[in-house]
């Protein structure tokens, strides 16, 4: 019995790890470009596609090509940044919405009409893997990406906290027209977010490659997981983002293990509904980061 | 060293202010008075250029800052401290003031304008890593004044820096705002405390519903009948 506690604890941090690098992309935009973008989702879409490519027709490691995925999503992000999303900031949220919405429509059908519904996988000399510990089991492809995706998180951490980059983003999060005082260009600062968000994003794609397939809608199943994170972790809160992932990542392979196997998300939503009935702002408490 | 000519801006359809011309000297302390509503806070956020001017120049040490967007204004040497303090709540104090010194030029003096920000606020430095948020009013005035500082600004501009502040603390808030004009920074104080504001600038602007209709040295204002009347309560 405990071992089967402990075996769905260790599945639910592994896969939470991933959601986590979706959800602080998405908190991390929120907070600081204050939008939501529904096409996070798609951005880990063609994270896993380039991978995938790169793994099919020049034999690279899914976990090497994090070093193409994550400058090309980075550039994209800083694209759709200021070609996209600037001219639609103002005070009015619906046009915001409808962009965000209308770019991830635009990407699935995109991909489905490039790369087919097809599932792809790739196949690498760790995917099988396995490391014992007793009776535990911990897969090796999962086990690499929950380390990449934590070292990723501790990384933006870092930059937030001891960059002027870093900390002009947390200003601007914090008070946009001030920020401005201070000389900090708000749409530069905007760029780099979306550019380390949809990094993040890649990141996640590539590091799911080993293991899971890609398929045009792939991007769907993480930006839900991430949206129910940002919610409980609080809007705008990396570190509560990634703590709520994590938990959820939790939640859900407890409830695959112990309510059924299709019932993973009952848990989660279980989760998100108590958590907004009674603390409508988060676990992650304030605004904080 | 700053003089707007005929400046008028509006949020939306509604005018702000109307026709202000005002001009302040190197190193000059001068007052923005006026009540509630007068259009103070809105022509220095035209100056920051934050809200938009529909007609007059601004010209700061020969820049035109028209065509100027909002964050090219601090490199030119102008430190806007917001109405309401407005200090960056999650950020330390210390992050606070390295955020003040954003710009290149002020980021090459950053530690030293910091320990002469440090001396003149002392209570700052012993409060480095606490965050802004959760400090008093009066702490976060002076954590905004000093954020102000730390762009080593040729003008100073301050919004209501006694706002909602108990007397004592408006008091040191003051005499702060003496000593930085004293160190040689323009200052131009944004004030509803008409009486304070006189004692600490050399000349001083009245506005009202949006236009200048009054100006003079602090002594000619303070003599002022009407003015006497309407905001020294005499």
């Amino acid at each position: 019995m405990w071992e089967t506690i402990a075996q769905a604890v260790i599945n639910g941090l592994l896969i939470g790890g991933i959601y986590a690098l979706v959800s602080i992309g998405v908190t991390l935009i929120f907070g600081v470009v204050k939008i939501v973008n529904f096409a996070q989702g798609e951005f880990v879409m063609i994270g896993m596609y380039i991978s995938f490519f790169l793994s099919s027709q020049f034999g690279i490691d899914p976990l090497v090509s994090l070093i193409v995925s994550m400058p090309v999503l980075f550039v994209i992000g800083v694209l759709v940044q200021h070609f996209l999303i600037r001219r639609v900031l103002g005070p009015n949220d619906m046009p915001q919405i409808f962009l965000t919405f209308a770019l991830s429509l635009l990407l699935l059908n995109l991909a489905l009409m490039l790369f087919s519904a097809n599932y792809r996988t790739v196949h690498t000399s760790y995917s099988d893997e396995a490391l014992h510990l007793g009776e535990l089991y911990i897969p090796v492809a999962k086990l690499i990406a929950f380390v990449v995706a934590m070292a990723l998180s501790g990384a933006l951490w870092v930059f937030l906290h001891t960059t002027d980059l870093g900390k002009a983003m947390r200003a601007a999060a914090q008070n946009r027209d001030v920020a401005t005082l201070m000389g900090i260009n708000p749409n530069r600062v905007f760029c780099v977010a979306l550019g380390i968000a949809l990094a993040l994003a890649g990141a996640a794609g590539s590091l799911l490659m080993p293991f899971y397939s890609a398929y045009p809608f792939v991007g769907q199943v993480f930006v839900l997981m991430a949206f129910v994170a940002v919610v409980l972790g609080t809007l705008g809160n990396v570190i509560g983002a990634l703590v709520a992932s994590l938990m959820m990542g939790v939640a859900e392979s407890l409830g695959i293990q112990f309510v059924g196997a299709d019932s993973g998300l009952i848990v989660v939503f279980a989760m998100l509904l108590l958590t907004l009935a009674f603390k409508p702002t988060g676990l992650g408490g304030g605004r904080a980061r | 060293m700053l003089k707007l000519s005929g400046v008028s801006a509006s949020y939306g359809s509604v005018p702000a202010i109307h026709n202000v011309s005002i001009e302040i000297g190197e190193g000059e302390a001068v007052g923005l008075l006026g009540a509630n509503g007068a259009g103070k806070s809105t022509t220095l956020r035209a100056i920051s250029k934050l809200v938009k001017m529909s007609s007059g120049t601004i010209i700061f040490a020969g820049t035109d800052l028209s065509t100027l967007p909002p964050h090219r204004i601090p490199e030119l040497g102008i430190a806007h401290v917001p109405e309401g303090r407005q200090v960056f709540p999650e950020m330390t104090v210390q992050e606070n003031l390295e955020i003040g010194a954003y710009v290149p030029k002020a980021k090459l003096e950053r530690s030293r304008t910091l320990d002469l920000v440090y001396s003149i606020f002392p209570r700052l430095a012993d409060r480095k890593k606490q965050l802004a948020g959760t400090m008093s009013g009066g702490e976060q005035q002076m954590l905004a004044v000093g954020r102000g500082l730390m762009l080593k600004p040729r003008l100073l501009m301050l919004d209501e820096p006694s706002l909602g502040l108990a007397p004592v603390m408006t008091d040191v808030t003051f005499e702060k705002i003496g000593e930085i004009h004293k160190m040689g920074t323009a200052i131009l104080l944004v004030e509803q405390n008409v009486s304070r504001a006189l004692s600490l600038v050399q000349r001083a602007y009245v506005l009202e519903s949006g236009s200048v209709t009054m100006q003079g040295t602090s002594a000619e204002l303070a003599d002022n009948e009407q003015v006497q009347a309407a905001y020294l309560g005499i």
